[in-house]
């Protein structure tokens, strides 16, 4: 294991961040830990490269408990942080160099790799260029290339991509793909469900600072809802008379205000019935395949089945 | 965990790396204030006055500006610069992404505004031995002295910073406490001369009168046991005050 936390809590003062955590992260994957804003993602990550203790419970990275080790640690890691660190008057080149020597890379090592990391994220073209004139997806792929400058094996990614317009998005995920290609881990915490499901192998799904789910998002699809959707608008004492005398097996409901979600094997005789029941009135349906923004609906949620 | 120098070095070559930028829009107007003291004070009042303990005014003020240099060349860097980064930039949160430690980035910044002290205070005395104002030997040892007063204001400088919750309050720094310790630590006026015995002792604990008495004893080239003890003062309350920034830092960055 790359990472293992082991009932990893973290309080601070009388507020649970992390509750009795355990993960495992393997080497080669790519690892999504999703949860909405303060769910103690953040936490979590701080944890396993040593800059916050946990309260209880043990942190190991490559097999190094973090408490005892933490240089160790972190000479083999990168960490892209949810804000982005840079020196604003200093240009992409300078600011590389300034990073790498962090972790002591020296001349002639040093230029080699911040070329190697210009290339591969595609900074060449504004390296000369003071960062406080770059755009914001351009000051993100050097947040990252930072990250990668000591080589790490295992590439921690806080929210890499929010913020960012779909194009850099899309850049930046066949990035991390070629990564972990190239063998390295990725951790990585996110609030959008599509770059999970886009990027990793395996997600665990955190709320209240506990893991309430975990497995390969199309596992987690299946055995918690359905592979399709159906979803439209409907107030909610009109639902039990719209699906009244469906003879269909329906897997889940959830609902989000007027919004109703149904998930089940195969759409298109429930659009039927629905539209039979409309009687011509053509109500705006969306059928989709189910993705994992719905299992975390369904377990973080309202449901309309009250919990069911 | 204790200090890892070359870790500590990196920290320093970051802020040099920003300076090398800046340097020249950063050093006049702090180079250029002692000078414009040493001007008005010391040339232009100073013709009003014949002599200072002993000496002319101006050969009575160049000594103790040297140290007021260095004061401030530290000083900026350790409250306003490092405010930045802890609180806006969070540079501090992406070093300890790296091998650093908390007390590397403590060791690299501390040795960064001595760095600066060293630039100011050196620059100041090249200006001073311009003038003549620089008896050769003797006032040498100012160089030594210069990184220890530099010390010594980046230690108080840093814990200010590490324990204030608004940027805004280095106002009060600047102006109730660097402002009163340059007009009252023996730089323009002798303390010894102008105040009675029992307020004679509340004043050896301002900070600024210690290296000024180094400095004025250095330039003269006449020695006595009190500066022992000044000595023992500025390595003594340095060291003290960076054992407390030492805990400030691990209690900010890490958690």
């Amino acid at each position: 294991m790359i990472v293992q936390l082991r009932a990893v809590s973290k309080s601070f003062g009388s507020r649970l961040a992390v509750d009795n955590l355990s993960l495992d992260v393997p080497a080669g994957i790519c690892f999504g830990l999703l949860g909405p804003n303060g769910a103690g993602k953040t936490t979590a990550l701080r944890m396993i490269y040593g800059v916050t203790r946990p309260s209880s419970g043990t942190v190991r990275v490559f097999g190094i408990d973090i408490a005892r080790d933490p240089r160790a640690v972190r000479a083999r890691l990168g960490v892209t942080l949810q804000q982005n660190v840079l020196i604003e008057a200093l240009s992409p080149k300078e600011n590389l160099r300034v990073f790498g020597r962090y972790h002591l890379l020296s001349e002639p090592e040093l230029s080699r790799r911040i070329d190697e990391v210009i290339d591969f994220l595609e900074l060449r073209s504004h390296a000369h260029l003071p960062v406080r004139q770059l755009s914001g997806g351009f000051q993100r792929r050097l947040a990252i290339a930072l990250s990668l400058m000591n080589r790490p094996e295992l590439l921690i990614l806080d929210e890499p991509t929010t913020g960012l317009d779909p194009a850099v998005r899309l850049a930046l995920w066949s990035r991390v793909r070629d990564l972990r290609a190239g063998g390295t881990t990725v951790l990585l915490t996110t609030h959008y469900m599509d770059e999970a499901q886009r990027l990793c192998d395996r997600v665990a799904i955190i709320s209240g600072g506990k893991v309430i789910e975990q497995g390969a998002p199309a596992n987690l699809i299946v055995s918690h809802l359905a592979p399709e959707t159906v979803e439209f608008d409907c107030a909610s004492g009109e639902e039990a008379a719209l699906l009244s005398g469906l003879s269909l097996p329906l897997r889940r409901r959830l609902r989000v205000g007027r919004r109703v979600m149904i998930y089940l094997e195969n759409a298109a005789p429930l659009i039927d019935h629905i539209r039979h029941r409309d009687q011509g009135d053509r109500r705006a349906m969306v059928a989709r395949p189910t993705n994992l923004e719905d299992v975390f609906l369904a377990l973080t949620g309202a449901s309309l089945e009250g919990g069911q | 965990m204790s200090v890892s120098l070359p870790h500590a070095l990196s920290v320093w070559r970051r802020n040099a790396s920003m300076y090398r930028r800046t340097w020249k829009w950063n050093i006049l107007p702090n180079f250029f204030e002692p000078v414009l003291y040493l001007l008005s004070i010391g040339i232009g009042v100073g013709a009003y006055i014949t002599e200072m303990s002993g000496t002319s005014y101006i050969a009575f003020l160049a000594p103790a500006l040297v140290c007021v240099a260095a004061m401030n060349g530290a000083s900026f860097e350790v409250t306003y610069n490092i405010f930045v980064r802890l609180t806006f930039e969070k540079a501090y949160d992406a070093m300890l992404t790296t091998p650093i430690e908390p007390d590397d980035v403590l060791a690299g910044e501390i040795l960064w505004a001595v760095t600066r002290a060293c630039i100011y205070g050196t620059c100041f005395y090249i200006v001073l031995a311009f003038f003549g104002l620089t008896p050769f030997p003797s006032s040498l040892l100012v160089f030594p002295l210069i990184p220890l007063a530099g010390l010594l204001f980046a230690a108080i400088g840093i814990v200010f910073s590490l324990k204030i919750p608004h940027i805004e309050l280095f106002s009060f720094y600047y102006t109730l406490f660097l402002t009163p310790l340059f007009l009252f630590s023996d730089v323009f006026f002798p303390l010894k001369e102008r105040l009675s015995e029992p307020w004679l002792w509340v004043a050896e604990a301002l900070p600024l009168l210690h290296p000024v008495r180094l400095a004025r004893a250095a330039f003269r080239g006449n020695f006595s046991p009190i500066l022992l003890w000044d000595f023992a003062y500025l390595v003594g309350v340095s060291m003290l005050l960076l054992v407390w920034a030492r805990r400030g830092v691990r209690q900010r960055l890490t958690n």
